[in-house]
Protein backbone atom coordinates (compact mmCIF):
# COMPACT_ATOMS: atom_id res chain seq x y z
CA UNK A 1 0.00 0.00 0.00
CA UNK A 2 0.93 3.64 -0.25
CA UNK A 3 3.88 5.01 1.69
CA UNK A 4 3.50 8.69 2.50
CA UNK A 5 6.42 10.65 3.93
CA UNK A 6 5.55 13.89 5.71
CA UNK A 7 8.62 16.09 5.27
CA UNK A 8 9.44 19.80 5.26
CA UNK A 9 12.96 21.17 4.92
CA UNK A 10 12.28 23.76 7.61
CA UNK A 11 11.63 22.50 11.12
CA UNK A 12 8.57 23.30 13.17
CA UNK A 13 6.19 23.69 10.25
CA UNK A 14 3.78 21.00 11.43
CA UNK A 15 5.02 17.64 10.13
CA UNK A 16 4.08 15.77 13.28
CA UNK A 17 0.68 17.47 13.41
CA UNK A 18 -0.03 16.29 9.87
CA UNK A 19 1.30 12.77 10.36
CA UNK A 20 -0.58 12.19 13.62
CA UNK A 21 -3.87 13.66 12.43
CA UNK A 22 -3.74 11.95 9.06
CA UNK A 23 -3.25 8.57 10.76
CA UNK A 24 -6.06 9.23 13.26
CA UNK A 25 -8.42 10.42 10.50
CA UNK A 26 -7.82 7.47 8.17
CA UNK A 27 -8.15 4.83 10.90
CA UNK A 28 -10.17 2.57 10.93
CA UNK A 29 -11.43 2.97 7.33
CA UNK A 30 -7.86 2.43 6.08
CA UNK A 31 -5.30 0.05 7.60
CA UNK A 32 -2.78 2.73 8.65
CA UNK A 33 0.52 2.53 10.47
CA UNK A 34 2.62 5.43 11.72
CA UNK A 35 6.41 5.51 11.79
CA UNK A 36 8.15 8.45 13.43
CA UNK A 37 11.42 8.70 11.47
CA UNK A 38 12.59 11.90 13.20
CA UNK A 39 14.87 9.86 15.43
CA UNK A 40 16.78 12.93 16.66
CA UNK A 41 13.65 14.53 18.07
CA UNK A 42 10.75 12.04 17.90
CA UNK A 43 7.52 13.73 18.97
CA UNK A 44 4.59 11.72 17.56
CA UNK A 45 4.43 9.55 20.70
CA UNK A 46 3.68 12.67 22.76
CA UNK A 47 0.37 13.01 20.89
CA UNK A 48 -0.50 9.32 20.60
CA UNK A 49 0.87 7.81 23.86
CA UNK A 50 1.46 4.44 22.18
CA UNK A 51 1.91 1.17 24.00
CA UNK A 52 5.48 0.29 23.01
CA UNK A 53 5.91 -3.42 23.60
CA UNK A 54 9.09 -4.16 21.67
CA UNK A 55 12.52 -2.53 21.90
CA UNK A 56 15.40 -3.23 19.59
CA UNK A 57 18.79 -1.60 20.10
CA UNK A 58 20.49 -0.26 16.97
CA UNK A 59 24.24 -0.24 16.87
CA UNK A 60 27.17 0.23 14.53
CA UNK A 61 30.28 -1.98 14.58
CA UNK A 62 33.39 -0.11 15.70
CA UNK A 63 36.94 -1.47 15.58
CA UNK A 64 38.92 -2.71 18.55
CA UNK A 65 42.60 -3.28 18.04
CA UNK A 66 44.54 -6.22 19.41
CA UNK A 67 47.74 -4.47 20.49
CA UNK A 68 49.71 -7.72 20.46
CA UNK A 69 48.95 -8.33 16.78
CA UNK A 70 48.96 -4.73 15.51
CA UNK A 71 52.12 -3.86 13.53
CA UNK A 72 51.47 -0.08 13.68
CA UNK A 73 51.54 0.00 9.88
CA UNK A 74 48.75 2.58 9.72
CA UNK A 75 46.97 0.87 6.80
CA UNK A 76 43.63 1.10 8.63
CA UNK A 77 44.01 4.83 9.30
CA UNK A 78 44.94 5.41 5.68
CA UNK A 79 41.91 3.44 4.44
CA UNK A 80 39.38 5.07 6.77
CA UNK A 81 37.40 7.69 4.80
CA UNK A 82 36.02 9.20 8.00
CA UNK A 83 39.29 9.94 9.87
CA UNK A 84 38.11 7.66 12.66
CA UNK A 85 41.53 6.06 13.13
CA UNK A 86 44.98 7.56 13.55
CA UNK A 87 48.48 6.28 14.18
CA UNK A 88 49.96 8.57 16.81
CA UNK A 89 53.57 7.63 17.47
CA UNK A 90 53.36 4.04 18.62
CA UNK A 91 49.64 4.14 19.38
CA UNK A 92 46.64 3.35 17.18
CA UNK A 93 43.74 5.57 18.12
CA UNK A 94 40.09 4.88 17.31
CA UNK A 95 37.45 7.64 17.45
CA UNK A 96 34.14 5.81 17.90
CA UNK A 97 32.12 8.96 17.24
CA UNK A 98 33.58 9.42 13.75
CA UNK A 99 33.38 5.72 12.80
CA UNK A 100 30.62 4.85 10.32
CA UNK A 101 30.91 1.15 11.06
CA UNK A 102 31.78 0.17 7.49
CA UNK A 103 34.39 -2.46 8.40
CA UNK A 104 36.95 -1.36 5.83
CA UNK A 105 39.70 -1.18 8.49
CA UNK A 106 39.36 -4.85 9.32
CA UNK A 107 39.38 -5.69 5.59
CA UNK A 108 42.68 -3.87 4.99
CA UNK A 109 44.51 -4.90 8.19
CA UNK A 110 47.37 -7.23 7.14
CA UNK A 111 47.82 -8.59 10.67
CA UNK A 112 44.18 -9.45 11.40
CA UNK A 113 44.53 -7.27 14.47
CA UNK A 114 41.11 -5.63 14.18
CA UNK A 115 37.98 -7.08 15.70
CA UNK A 116 34.68 -5.24 15.87
CA UNK A 117 32.25 -4.63 18.67
CA UNK A 118 28.79 -3.10 18.60
CA UNK A 119 28.47 0.53 19.68
CA UNK A 120 24.87 1.43 20.51
CA UNK A 121 23.42 4.39 18.59
CA UNK A 122 19.85 4.25 19.81
CA UNK A 123 16.72 2.17 19.81
CA UNK A 124 13.70 1.30 17.68
CA UNK A 125 10.47 0.82 19.61
CA UNK A 126 7.35 -0.74 18.13
CA UNK A 127 3.84 -1.17 19.43
CA UNK A 128 0.39 0.18 18.80
CA UNK A 129 -1.80 3.17 19.46
CA UNK A 130 -5.53 3.83 18.93
CA UNK A 131 -5.75 0.36 17.33
CA UNK A 132 -3.06 0.75 14.65
CA UNK A 133 0.67 -0.08 14.60
CA UNK A 134 3.14 2.57 15.72
CA UNK A 135 6.93 2.60 15.65
CA UNK A 136 9.63 5.16 16.29
CA UNK A 137 13.38 5.41 16.61
CA UNK A 138 15.34 7.32 19.26
CA UNK A 139 18.94 8.43 18.73
CA UNK A 140 21.00 8.46 21.93
CA UNK A 141 22.10 11.89 23.14
CA UNK A 142 25.68 12.56 21.99
CA UNK A 143 25.48 10.24 18.97
CA UNK A 144 25.69 11.60 15.41
CA UNK A 145 24.46 8.79 13.14
CA UNK A 146 20.69 8.86 12.73
CA UNK A 147 20.40 6.97 9.44
CA UNK A 148 21.08 3.41 10.68
CA UNK A 149 18.19 3.83 13.13
CA UNK A 150 15.90 5.05 10.35
CA UNK A 151 16.83 2.06 8.17
CA UNK A 152 16.03 -0.39 10.98
CA UNK A 153 12.83 1.49 11.76
CA UNK A 154 11.68 1.20 8.15
CA UNK A 155 11.96 -2.58 8.38
CA UNK A 156 8.84 -2.34 10.55
CA UNK A 157 6.80 -1.20 7.53
CA UNK A 158 3.97 -3.65 6.85
CA UNK A 159 3.41 -3.69 3.06
CA UNK A 160 -0.30 -4.44 3.63
CA UNK A 161 -0.73 -1.19 5.50
CA UNK A 162 -0.82 2.44 4.47
CA UNK A 163 2.44 3.74 5.94
CA UNK A 164 2.69 7.31 7.20
CA UNK A 165 6.31 8.35 7.86
CA UNK A 166 6.89 11.43 9.98
CA UNK A 167 10.26 12.56 8.57
CA UNK A 168 13.08 14.62 10.07
CA UNK A 169 13.50 18.30 9.10
CA UNK A 170 16.29 19.37 6.77
CA UNK A 171 17.48 17.83 3.54
CA UNK A 172 20.49 15.81 4.69
CA UNK A 173 21.12 12.11 5.32
CA UNK A 174 18.25 11.46 7.75
CA UNK A 175 15.71 13.06 5.40
CA UNK A 176 17.03 11.07 2.46
CA UNK A 177 16.91 7.86 4.51
CA UNK A 178 13.27 8.57 5.38
CA UNK A 179 12.21 9.56 1.84
CA UNK A 180 14.01 6.69 0.10
CA UNK A 181 11.44 4.35 -1.44
CA UNK A 182 8.25 6.23 -0.48
CA UNK A 183 5.45 6.81 -3.00
CA UNK A 184 4.79 10.44 -2.21
CA UNK A 185 6.25 13.21 -0.07
CA UNK A 186 3.79 15.59 1.54
CA UNK A 187 5.84 18.72 2.24
CA UNK A 188 4.58 20.90 5.07
CA UNK A 189 5.57 24.55 4.92
CA UNK A 190 4.61 28.00 6.13
CA UNK A 191 4.20 31.07 3.93
CA UNK A 192 7.35 32.89 5.11
CA UNK A 193 10.68 33.45 3.31
CA UNK A 194 12.18 30.68 5.50
CA UNK A 195 9.34 28.31 4.68
CA UNK A 196 9.63 29.00 0.94
CA UNK A 197 13.41 28.72 0.84
CA UNK A 198 13.41 25.38 2.66
CA UNK A 199 10.41 24.09 0.70
CA UNK A 200 12.40 24.58 -2.49
CA UNK A 201 15.27 22.59 -0.97
CA UNK A 202 12.89 19.79 0.08
CA UNK A 203 11.30 19.69 -3.39
CA UNK A 204 14.84 19.41 -4.80
CA UNK A 205 15.59 16.39 -2.63
CA UNK A 206 12.28 14.66 -3.37
CA UNK A 207 12.70 15.20 -7.09
CA UNK A 208 16.27 13.90 -7.01
CA UNK A 209 14.91 10.76 -5.36
CA UNK A 210 12.08 10.70 -7.97
CA UNK A 211 9.41 10.98 -5.29
CA UNK A 212 6.27 12.94 -6.32
CA UNK A 213 5.41 15.88 -4.04
CA UNK A 214 2.36 17.67 -2.68
CA UNK A 215 2.31 20.66 -0.32
CA UNK A 216 0.42 21.55 2.85
CA UNK A 217 0.62 25.14 4.10
CA UNK A 218 0.40 25.60 7.85
CA UNK A 219 -0.37 28.96 9.51
CA UNK A 220 -1.38 29.94 5.98
CA UNK A 221 -2.49 33.43 7.04
CA UNK A 222 0.85 34.40 8.65
CA UNK A 223 2.94 35.51 5.71
CA UNK A 224 2.58 36.20 2.03
CA UNK A 225 1.53 34.49 -1.23
CA UNK A 226 4.98 33.52 -2.48
CA UNK A 227 4.68 29.85 -1.48
CA UNK A 228 1.42 29.55 -3.43
CA UNK A 229 2.96 31.28 -6.44
CA UNK A 230 5.94 28.95 -6.32
CA UNK A 231 3.68 25.87 -6.14
CA UNK A 232 1.69 27.13 -9.13
CA UNK A 233 4.83 27.70 -11.19
CA UNK A 234 6.16 24.26 -10.30
CA UNK A 235 2.75 22.60 -10.73
CA UNK A 236 2.83 21.23 -7.19
CA UNK A 237 -0.66 20.63 -5.78
CA UNK A 238 -1.51 22.33 -2.46
CA UNK A 239 -3.60 19.68 -0.71
CA UNK A 240 -4.24 21.31 2.66
CA UNK A 241 -4.09 24.72 4.31
CA UNK A 242 -4.36 25.31 8.05
CA UNK A 243 -4.84 28.85 9.37
CA UNK A 244 -3.12 30.16 12.50
CA UNK A 245 -5.47 29.75 15.41
CA UNK A 246 -4.63 30.24 19.09
CA UNK A 247 -6.99 27.37 19.97
CA UNK A 248 -5.09 25.01 17.64
CA UNK A 249 -1.78 26.21 19.10
CA UNK A 250 -3.07 25.60 22.62
CA UNK A 251 -4.23 22.00 22.00
CA UNK A 252 -0.98 21.31 20.14
CA UNK A 253 0.99 22.66 23.11
CA UNK A 254 -0.68 20.17 25.42
CA UNK A 255 -0.12 17.22 23.11
CA UNK A 256 -3.77 16.85 22.08
CA UNK A 257 -4.22 15.88 18.41
CA UNK A 258 -6.20 18.41 16.37
CA UNK A 259 -8.85 15.85 15.29
CA UNK A 260 -9.41 14.83 18.92
CA UNK A 261 -10.05 18.44 19.92
CA UNK A 262 -12.00 19.35 16.75
CA UNK A 263 -13.42 16.22 15.03
CA UNK A 264 -14.58 18.38 12.10
CA UNK A 265 -10.96 18.29 10.88
CA UNK A 266 -11.22 14.52 10.20
CA UNK A 267 -12.99 15.13 6.88
CA UNK A 268 -10.26 17.57 5.81
CA UNK A 269 -7.55 14.97 6.41
CA UNK A 270 -9.58 12.28 4.63
CA UNK A 271 -9.93 14.62 1.64
CA UNK A 272 -6.20 15.24 1.76
CA UNK A 273 -5.59 11.50 1.42
CA UNK A 274 -8.02 11.29 -1.51
CA UNK A 275 -6.07 14.09 -3.22
CA UNK A 276 -2.86 12.13 -2.77
CA UNK A 277 -4.48 9.01 -4.24
CA UNK A 278 -5.65 11.01 -7.28
CA UNK A 279 -2.19 12.45 -7.65
CA UNK A 280 -0.62 9.01 -7.87
CA UNK A 281 -3.04 7.56 -10.42
CA UNK B 1 36.54 35.37 19.72
CA UNK B 2 33.56 34.31 21.77
CA UNK B 3 31.30 31.86 19.92
CA UNK B 4 27.56 31.97 20.70
CA UNK B 5 25.49 29.15 19.19
CA UNK B 6 21.68 29.10 18.88
CA UNK B 7 20.11 25.64 19.18
CA UNK B 8 16.67 24.26 19.91
CA UNK B 9 16.27 20.53 19.32
CA UNK B 10 12.84 21.11 17.83
CA UNK B 11 12.72 23.06 14.59
CA UNK B 12 10.83 26.28 14.02
CA UNK B 13 11.11 27.62 17.55
CA UNK B 14 12.88 30.83 16.49
CA UNK B 15 16.64 30.15 16.38
CA UNK B 16 17.20 32.20 13.22
CA UNK B 17 14.89 35.01 14.33
CA UNK B 18 16.82 35.33 17.58
CA UNK B 19 20.27 34.90 16.00
CA UNK B 20 19.48 37.63 13.44
CA UNK B 21 18.19 39.93 16.19
CA UNK B 22 21.33 39.39 18.28
CA UNK B 23 23.39 40.15 15.17
CA UNK B 24 21.51 43.41 14.58
CA UNK B 25 22.09 44.45 18.21
CA UNK B 26 25.85 43.65 18.31
CA UNK B 27 29.02 44.93 16.63
CA UNK B 28 32.54 43.61 15.96
CA UNK B 29 31.31 40.17 15.04
CA UNK B 30 31.14 37.43 12.44
CA UNK B 31 28.07 35.34 11.67
CA UNK B 32 27.80 31.69 10.66
CA UNK B 33 24.84 29.67 9.45
CA UNK B 34 25.42 26.11 10.61
CA UNK B 35 22.01 24.91 9.42
CA UNK B 36 23.37 24.02 5.99
CA UNK B 37 20.38 21.75 5.14
CA UNK B 38 18.09 24.72 5.38
CA UNK B 39 20.24 27.84 5.69
CA UNK B 40 18.00 30.83 6.38
CA UNK B 41 20.09 33.46 8.16
CA UNK B 42 21.04 35.18 4.89
CA UNK B 43 17.33 35.68 4.13
CA UNK B 44 16.91 38.18 6.99
CA UNK B 45 20.20 40.00 6.42
CA UNK B 46 20.99 42.35 3.61
CA UNK B 47 23.71 40.16 2.08
CA UNK B 48 26.23 40.78 -0.64
CA UNK B 49 28.03 37.57 -1.56
CA UNK B 50 31.78 38.10 -1.81
CA UNK B 51 33.16 34.61 -2.28
CA UNK B 52 31.66 31.29 -3.20
CA UNK B 53 33.04 27.85 -3.96
CA UNK B 54 32.22 24.20 -4.44
CA UNK B 55 32.47 21.99 -1.43
CA UNK B 56 33.76 18.50 -2.10
CA UNK B 57 32.92 16.56 0.99
CA UNK B 58 32.12 12.96 0.31
CA UNK B 59 32.95 10.22 -2.10
CA UNK B 60 30.83 7.80 -4.01
CA UNK B 61 31.63 4.27 -5.21
CA UNK B 62 31.51 3.91 -8.99
CA UNK B 63 31.68 0.55 -10.76
CA UNK B 64 33.60 -0.12 -13.94
CA UNK B 65 31.20 -2.48 -15.73
CA UNK B 66 33.93 -3.67 -18.13
CA UNK B 67 36.04 -5.05 -15.28
CA UNK B 68 33.25 -6.32 -13.03
CA UNK B 69 32.75 -10.11 -13.08
CA UNK B 70 29.57 -9.88 -10.97
CA UNK B 71 31.15 -12.06 -8.26
CA UNK B 72 29.03 -10.34 -5.62
CA UNK B 73 31.76 -9.92 -2.99
CA UNK B 74 30.99 -6.19 -2.80
CA UNK B 75 27.32 -6.91 -2.19
CA UNK B 76 28.21 -8.93 0.90
CA UNK B 77 30.80 -6.50 2.18
CA UNK B 78 28.61 -3.37 1.96
CA UNK B 79 26.96 -2.75 5.33
CA UNK B 80 24.75 -0.01 3.96
CA UNK B 81 22.92 -2.29 1.51
CA UNK B 82 23.89 0.12 -1.22
CA UNK B 83 24.81 -2.57 -3.77
CA UNK B 84 22.01 -4.65 -5.29
CA UNK B 85 22.44 -8.35 -6.22
CA UNK B 86 22.93 -7.30 -9.86
CA UNK B 87 25.76 -4.95 -8.72
CA UNK B 88 24.03 -1.61 -9.10
CA UNK B 89 25.27 0.98 -6.58
CA UNK B 90 22.56 3.19 -5.09
CA UNK B 91 24.20 6.63 -4.64
CA UNK B 92 21.69 7.56 -1.91
CA UNK B 93 22.56 4.54 0.21
CA UNK B 94 26.31 4.61 -0.56
CA UNK B 95 28.21 5.95 2.46
CA UNK B 96 31.43 6.48 0.47
CA UNK B 97 33.40 4.22 2.82
CA UNK B 98 35.30 2.25 0.19
CA UNK B 99 34.86 -1.19 1.77
CA UNK B 100 33.73 -2.45 -1.66
CA UNK B 101 36.84 -0.92 -3.26
CA UNK B 102 39.05 -2.84 -0.85
CA UNK B 103 37.10 -6.08 -1.26
CA UNK B 104 36.76 -6.12 -5.06
CA UNK B 105 39.22 -8.69 -6.48
CA UNK B 106 39.00 -7.14 -9.97
CA UNK B 107 39.74 -3.49 -9.09
CA UNK B 108 36.41 -2.68 -10.67
CA UNK B 109 35.21 -0.11 -8.12
CA UNK B 110 36.70 3.30 -7.41
CA UNK B 111 35.76 6.06 -4.99
CA UNK B 112 35.11 9.35 -6.75
CA UNK B 113 34.82 12.68 -4.95
CA UNK B 114 31.51 14.47 -5.34
CA UNK B 115 30.58 18.11 -5.09
CA UNK B 116 28.08 18.09 -2.26
CA UNK B 117 27.39 21.75 -1.79
CA UNK B 118 28.57 25.31 -2.03
CA UNK B 119 30.01 27.47 0.72
CA UNK B 120 29.71 31.23 0.52
CA UNK B 121 30.98 34.24 2.43
CA UNK B 122 28.91 37.40 2.37
CA UNK B 123 29.01 40.96 3.60
CA UNK B 124 26.10 42.01 5.84
CA UNK B 125 25.39 45.25 7.72
CA UNK B 126 26.18 43.44 10.98
CA UNK B 127 29.46 41.75 10.01
CA UNK B 128 30.67 39.09 7.60
CA UNK B 129 28.63 35.90 7.23
CA UNK B 130 29.87 32.38 6.49
CA UNK B 131 27.16 30.12 5.12
CA UNK B 132 26.61 27.22 2.75
CA UNK B 133 24.05 25.32 0.80
CA UNK B 134 23.83 21.58 0.43
CA UNK B 135 22.98 20.35 -3.07
CA UNK B 136 19.73 18.34 -3.37
CA UNK B 137 20.29 14.72 -2.45
CA UNK B 138 23.70 15.33 -0.85
CA UNK B 139 24.48 14.11 2.61
CA UNK B 140 27.70 15.49 4.06
CA UNK B 141 25.96 17.89 6.37
CA UNK B 142 28.34 17.63 9.33
CA UNK B 143 31.45 18.13 7.20
CA UNK B 144 29.92 21.16 5.49
CA UNK B 145 29.13 22.66 8.91
CA UNK B 146 32.80 22.21 9.82
CA UNK B 147 33.76 23.98 6.58
CA UNK B 148 31.42 26.90 7.38
CA UNK B 149 32.96 27.20 10.85
CA UNK B 150 36.44 27.20 9.34
CA UNK B 151 35.40 30.07 7.06
CA UNK B 152 33.84 31.85 10.02
CA UNK B 153 37.10 31.66 11.98
CA UNK B 154 39.09 33.05 9.01
CA UNK B 155 36.62 35.91 8.56
CA UNK B 156 36.87 36.58 12.30
CA UNK B 157 40.65 36.74 12.16
CA UNK B 158 40.61 39.07 9.15
CA UNK B 159 38.24 41.50 10.84
CA UNK B 160 39.53 41.07 14.42
CA UNK B 161 35.99 40.16 15.49
CA UNK B 162 35.24 39.88 19.22
CA UNK B 163 32.31 37.50 18.90
CA UNK B 164 30.69 35.02 16.56
CA UNK B 165 26.98 34.34 16.28
CA UNK B 166 26.19 30.85 15.01
CA UNK B 167 22.73 29.76 13.89
CA UNK B 168 22.41 26.02 14.49
CA UNK B 169 20.24 23.33 12.99
CA UNK B 170 17.35 21.46 14.58
CA UNK B 171 17.85 17.95 15.94
CA UNK B 172 20.66 16.53 18.05
CA UNK B 173 22.65 14.57 15.45
CA UNK B 174 25.56 15.04 13.10
CA UNK B 175 25.19 18.72 12.03
CA UNK B 176 24.36 19.84 15.58
CA UNK B 177 27.36 18.07 17.07
CA UNK B 178 29.59 19.50 14.30
CA UNK B 179 28.31 22.99 15.17
CA UNK B 180 28.83 22.56 18.93
CA UNK B 181 32.59 21.92 18.69
CA UNK B 182 34.58 24.92 19.95
CA UNK B 183 31.55 26.96 21.01
CA UNK B 184 31.74 29.04 24.21
CA UNK B 185 28.06 29.35 25.04
CA UNK B 186 24.75 28.00 23.70
CA UNK B 187 21.40 29.79 23.68
CA UNK B 188 18.58 27.23 23.58
CA UNK B 189 15.33 28.48 22.06
CA UNK B 190 12.15 26.60 22.89
CA UNK B 191 8.42 27.00 22.62
CA UNK B 192 5.83 26.09 25.25
CA UNK B 193 4.54 22.73 23.98
CA UNK B 194 5.02 19.10 24.95
CA UNK B 195 7.19 18.71 21.83
CA UNK B 196 9.24 21.81 22.57
CA UNK B 197 9.91 20.64 26.15
CA UNK B 198 10.71 17.05 25.12
CA UNK B 199 13.19 18.25 22.49
CA UNK B 200 14.68 20.89 24.79
CA UNK B 201 15.63 18.19 27.31
CA UNK B 202 17.47 16.25 24.59
CA UNK B 203 19.38 19.23 23.15
CA UNK B 204 20.23 20.36 26.68
CA UNK B 205 21.62 16.84 27.20
CA UNK B 206 23.84 17.30 24.15
CA UNK B 207 25.30 20.66 25.23
CA UNK B 208 25.89 19.31 28.76
CA UNK B 209 27.56 16.23 27.23
CA UNK B 210 30.04 18.58 25.52
CA UNK B 211 30.43 20.76 28.62
CA UNK B 212 29.04 23.94 27.07
CA UNK B 213 27.26 26.47 29.30
CA UNK B 214 23.74 27.21 28.12
CA UNK B 215 20.92 29.72 28.49
CA UNK B 216 17.23 29.33 27.67
CA UNK B 217 14.76 31.56 25.82
CA UNK B 218 11.06 30.66 25.69
CA UNK B 219 9.50 31.93 22.47
CA UNK B 220 5.73 32.45 21.95
CA UNK B 221 5.41 31.98 25.70
CA UNK B 222 1.83 33.28 25.88
CA UNK B 223 0.50 30.61 23.48
CA UNK B 224 0.42 28.18 26.41
CA UNK B 225 0.98 29.62 29.90
CA UNK B 226 0.64 26.10 31.32
CA UNK B 227 3.44 24.65 29.19
CA UNK B 228 5.56 27.77 29.75
CA UNK B 229 5.34 26.95 33.47
CA UNK B 230 6.40 23.38 32.83
CA UNK B 231 9.37 24.56 30.74
CA UNK B 232 10.33 26.99 33.52
CA UNK B 233 10.10 24.22 36.09
CA UNK B 234 12.41 22.04 34.00
CA UNK B 235 14.89 24.90 33.58
CA UNK B 236 14.90 25.52 37.32
CA UNK B 237 15.51 21.82 38.12
CA UNK B 238 18.17 21.50 35.45
CA UNK B 239 19.89 24.77 36.49
CA UNK B 240 19.40 26.21 33.04
CA UNK B 241 19.21 30.02 33.39
CA UNK B 242 16.29 31.62 31.56
CA UNK B 243 17.15 34.85 29.69
CA UNK B 244 13.52 35.71 29.15
CA UNK B 245 10.33 34.98 27.28
CA UNK B 246 9.04 36.35 23.97
CA UNK B 247 5.30 36.74 23.36
CA UNK B 248 3.67 35.59 20.14
CA UNK B 249 3.66 38.63 17.86
CA UNK B 250 2.56 38.85 14.23
CA UNK B 251 5.22 41.55 13.72
CA UNK B 252 7.80 38.73 13.65
CA UNK B 253 6.40 37.04 10.55
CA UNK B 254 5.64 40.42 8.94
CA UNK B 255 9.21 41.69 9.31
CA UNK B 256 10.58 38.30 8.22
CA UNK B 257 8.52 38.63 5.04
CA UNK B 258 10.28 41.93 4.34
CA UNK B 259 13.71 40.35 4.89
CA UNK B 260 14.57 42.19 8.08
CA UNK B 261 15.16 41.29 11.70
CA UNK B 262 12.36 41.91 14.19
CA UNK B 263 14.45 44.41 16.20
CA UNK B 264 14.71 46.64 13.12
CA UNK B 265 10.98 47.27 12.94
CA UNK B 266 10.77 49.88 15.69
CA UNK B 267 8.53 49.19 18.63
CA UNK B 268 7.03 45.71 18.82
CA UNK B 269 6.30 43.47 21.79
CA UNK B 270 8.54 40.68 20.45
CA UNK B 271 11.29 43.14 19.48
CA UNK B 272 11.27 44.75 22.93
CA UNK B 273 11.36 41.36 24.64
CA UNK B 274 14.36 40.33 22.52
CA UNK B 275 16.22 43.57 23.37
CA UNK B 276 15.83 42.75 27.07
CA UNK B 277 16.96 39.17 26.50
CA UNK B 278 20.01 40.41 24.62
CA UNK B 279 20.90 42.82 27.42
CA UNK B 280 20.57 40.13 30.09
CA UNK B 281 22.65 37.72 28.03
CA UNK B 282 25.44 40.26 27.54
CA UNK B 283 25.54 41.20 31.23
CA UNK B 284 25.41 37.64 32.48
CA UNK B 285 27.70 35.95 29.99
CA UNK B 286 30.32 38.69 30.32
CA UNK B 287 30.24 38.27 34.09
CA UNK B 288 31.23 34.60 33.72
Amino acid sequence: MMRIAIASGKGGTGKTTLAVNLALSLHPEHPVQLLDCDVEEPNAHLFLTPDLSERRAVSKLVPTIDETLCRRCGACAEACEFSAMALLGDRMLVYDALCHGCGRCSLVCPAEAIAERPHTLGVVETGSTHGFPFAHGVLNVGETMATPIIHVLKEAIDPDRLAILDSPPGTGCPTIAALHGVDVALLVTEPTPFGLHDLKAAVGVARTLEVPVAVAINRCDLGDSRVEEYCQEEEIPIVLTIPFDRAIAETYAQGIPLVSASPAWRARFQQLYERLEELLT
Amino acid sequence: MKQILFLSGKGGTGKTTLAAAFAALSRDQVLADCDVDAANLHLVLDVEIEARGDYIGSKEALRDAARCTQCGICVDVCRFRAISPDIQIDPYLCEGCGACVTACPEDAIALEPRVSGQWFNARTPWGPLASAELLPGEETTGLLVTEVKRNMVSLGEETAAQQAILDGSPGIGCPVIASVTGVDVAVLVTEPSVSGLHDLKRIHGVVKHFGIPAYLVINKADLSPELTQRVEAYASDAELPILGTIPFDRTVSDTLASGRSVVESGDSTAGNAIRKIYQRFMEDSNAH
